[in-house]
């Protein structure tokens, strides 16, 4: 049996070009005669499908192609291939098969016109999210019973607990690496005692808190964007609202108030364990024993960087949940968007807490907590 | 070693496959399924008749969805023996396997359409998968005459899947089942969730289609009109097996409870166009 699709061109009886198609017509073996058929500059006037072996729609469609562009007619088919050309002569279709791109220069400025409007239109919606979330709260307080005690310690318990190993271990290790490298350099003016106080200060003034809002950022924020967003695809949304249930109360609230509480008290055990962390340290390479260390802490370390730090810790902690139940309430269409709407709460969130960590920074200073 | 080279390296030349020309082009015997402790089916046997629509019907939970996901291979079964064109896919190499892969189509029940292309690459996905020598501008045009053989209309080509109403996302699943021009058709509950309208459009584009490509059909079913309508044989699926297979004249012969409520309950006389009792 031949296997491959091929084709002859020559004259008949009465003169007329004919192109002999032979062989299997299938999806196949079309890309053994598409190039060379396409080129045939001649015109034919019958193609003639006597010693096709085979067809499916691929061939009769490919058939018909030629056929059409020659003007010709088509002999010899079988009961099939007619079926098979009758149903692809019905099914011709013209429109492309990617969704309408505009050109380059076109494109460019118009992605930067739609960015620009959707920042607007996002800043609208975001303020449209914070009134929701207070008449949210609004409507908590009047009826407290209407309040989900239990997503509330079940999200405690996630935001919080579950991220207890992760924050430790990495606070534990930023403790070592501050008061090791800032005694290398403290120790060049021979004041490496002081690194007591390097610790101390910057772990529970900045890096702590900061620290622990990026770990829940990437930890919960992206999580709520996505648990949200996927029920939003799956419509749990909207069926919450036909019961009568407000998402706001019952996914959005419990989870702010977790971040919340949460990051006040994930920032306190942050700087703890990169002030351990820096304490071990110490003892090991700078003979500055372990409790005195402690003890040390308590002496150079104003009660205000404790203040500054758990101050921070909750506004950061509504930035991550804000941003990530935000996203997650705006996902629409697909799973992609899940995604995407995912990677922007968690980027959100962290810059934020940034921007506003520097103006907290600024703040503190200028009232003398310095 | 050069082998090996050329396995992974190598373009491969594409296989080609003459039609199944042999009578059963699914033959299942002793299929045993289990999740845990829970038996799905315990030594089921099934034949499908080339170039018929085979409808398989049970009630819920009995295991129609798995039977038809062992047959294509993605739910590998405790025991049993599961032949595809003459191929036995339980045991088979994965190349063979991906030789009688080319060869069927199948229809997910939610349409399972690849969300982030649009109706018209969904379609091309499996071409460029098999046949990735054929020209691009040659899929295209493959994808969209499929598109249009499956009854949506030529607008929904460059459409995405979210834009489709649920109807019209079984048939761009359906262009997509189709792209390969498959001897072989799994459908999972077609019109489930369609309206009665939209339910009988189906129906016969696929009766339509089983006609002009001379298509054999695996068609899982709830739709008691479907039976009647489009169906050549049905599969009856009960006790963990096959309890009978026939023309529904047959089926309605045989006195098993669950059959006879089925074709003669409400729904299924309605279908036959009887009246109902009371």
């Amino acid at each position: 049996m031949v296997t491959e699709a091929d084709y002859t061109l020559d004259k008949d009886d009465g003169g007329r070009t004919v192109l002999r198609l032979k062989g299997p017509y299938l999806l196949s073996t079309i890309s053994d005669v598409d190039t060379g058929l396409r080129k045939i500059d001649e015109q034919i006037d019958v193609v003639d499908l006597a010693e096709v072996s085979e067809i499916d729609t691929v061939g009769a469609w490919f058939t018909n192609q030629v056929a059409s562009n020659h003007s010709a007619s088509i002999e010899n088919a079988d009961d099939r291939a007619q079926r098979l050309l009758t149903a692809v002569g019905e099914s011709s279709n013209d429109s492309t098969v990617s969704a309408p791109r505009l050109p380059l220069l076109t494109r460019a400025p118009e992605a930067m016109g739609e960015k620009v409007f959707n920042a607007g239109h996002g800043i609208v919606q975001v303020i449209g999210f914070f009134g929701q979330i207070l008449l949210g709260t609004a409507s908590i307080l009047r009826h407290p019973r209407r309040f989900r005690y239990r997503a509330l310690v079940h999200q405690f318990e996630s935001v919080g607990v579950n991220a207890l190993p992760i924050i430790g271990l990495m606070s534990f290790l930023i403790g070592i690496v501050i008061a090791q490298q800032g005694a290398v350099q403290l120790q060049a003016f021979g004041a490496e005692a002081l690194t007591v106080n390097l610790v101390g200060r910057i772990t529970l003034r900045e890096l702590g808190v900061l620290m622990t809002a990026i770990m829940v950022a990437g930890r919960s924020g992206s999580a709520f964007a996505a648990q949200i967003g996927t029920m939003k695809l799956t419509e749990e949304i909207d069926a919450m609202r036909t019961i009568g249930l407000s998402p706001i109360e019952v996914l959005v609230i419990p989870r702010l108030l977790a971040c919340f509480f949460m990051m006040i008290l994930l920032g306190f055990y942050a700087s703890c364990m990169a002030i351990i962390g820096g304490a071990v340290i110490s003892d090991l390479t700078l003979g500055i024993p372990f409790w005195t260390f402690l003890s040390r802490i308590h002496e150079v370390v104003p009660a205000h960087d404790v203040w500054v730090g758990m101050i921070k810790a909750p506004v950061f902690g509504l930035i991550v949940a804000i941003s990530g139940c935000y996203q997650g309430m705006q996902v629409e269409g697909n799973s992609e968007e899940v995604g995407l709407r995912t990677t922007k709460a968690v980027v959100q969130a962290i810059f934020t807490v940034i921007v506003l960590d520097a103006f907290f920074a600024v703040f503190f200073t200028e009232i003398g907590w310095g | 070693m050069n082998n090996i080279v050329d396995e992974i390296f190598g373009e491969t030349k594409p296989q080609r496959y003459e039609r199944f020309r042999g009578e059963y082009p699914v033959r299942v015997r002793g299929l045993v399924n289990a999740f845990g402790d829970q038996v799905i089916h315990d030594h089921l046997d099934l034949d499908v008749k080339r170039g018929e629509i085979l409808g398989v019907v049970g009630g819920s939970g009995t295991g129609k969805s798995v039977l038809m996901r062992s047959i294509i291979g993605l739910q590998p079964p405790v025991d049993g023996h599961i032949e595809v064109f003459g191929q036995a896919i339980t045991d088979a190499e994965p190349d063979e396997a991906l030789g009688v892969r080319n060869r069927w189509g199948v229809l997910f029940q939610g349409g399972a359409l690849f969300s982030t292309l649009t109706v018209g690459e969904n379609v091309e996905v499996p071409i460029k998968q098999f046949y990735p020598q054929i020209e691009p501008d040659i899929t295209h045009e493959i994808a969209a005459y499929k598109v249009v053989m499956a009854g949506l209309p030529k607008e929904a080509t460059s459409k995405f899947p979210s834009e489709l109403s649920g109807g019209m996302k079984k048939r761009a699943g359906l262009a997509r089942a189709l792209a390969l021009d498959p001897e072989l058709l799994f459908l999972d509950e077609p019109t489930a969730g369609l309206d009665p309208i939209g339910a009988a459009a189906f129906d016969s584009l696929i009766r339509e289609l089983k006609e002009t490509l001379g298509l054999t059909v695996f068609l899982i079913t709830h739709d008691v009109d479907t039976l009647f309508a489009i169906c050549d044989r049905v599969a009856v699926l009960a006790d963990q097996k096959v309890i009978a297979v026939g023309t529904i004249p047959e089926l309605l012969e045989l006195d098993h409870p669950w059959i006879q409520e089925y074709f003669n309950g409400p729904r299924g006389r309605a279908a036959q166009g009887k009246p109902s009792d009371g």
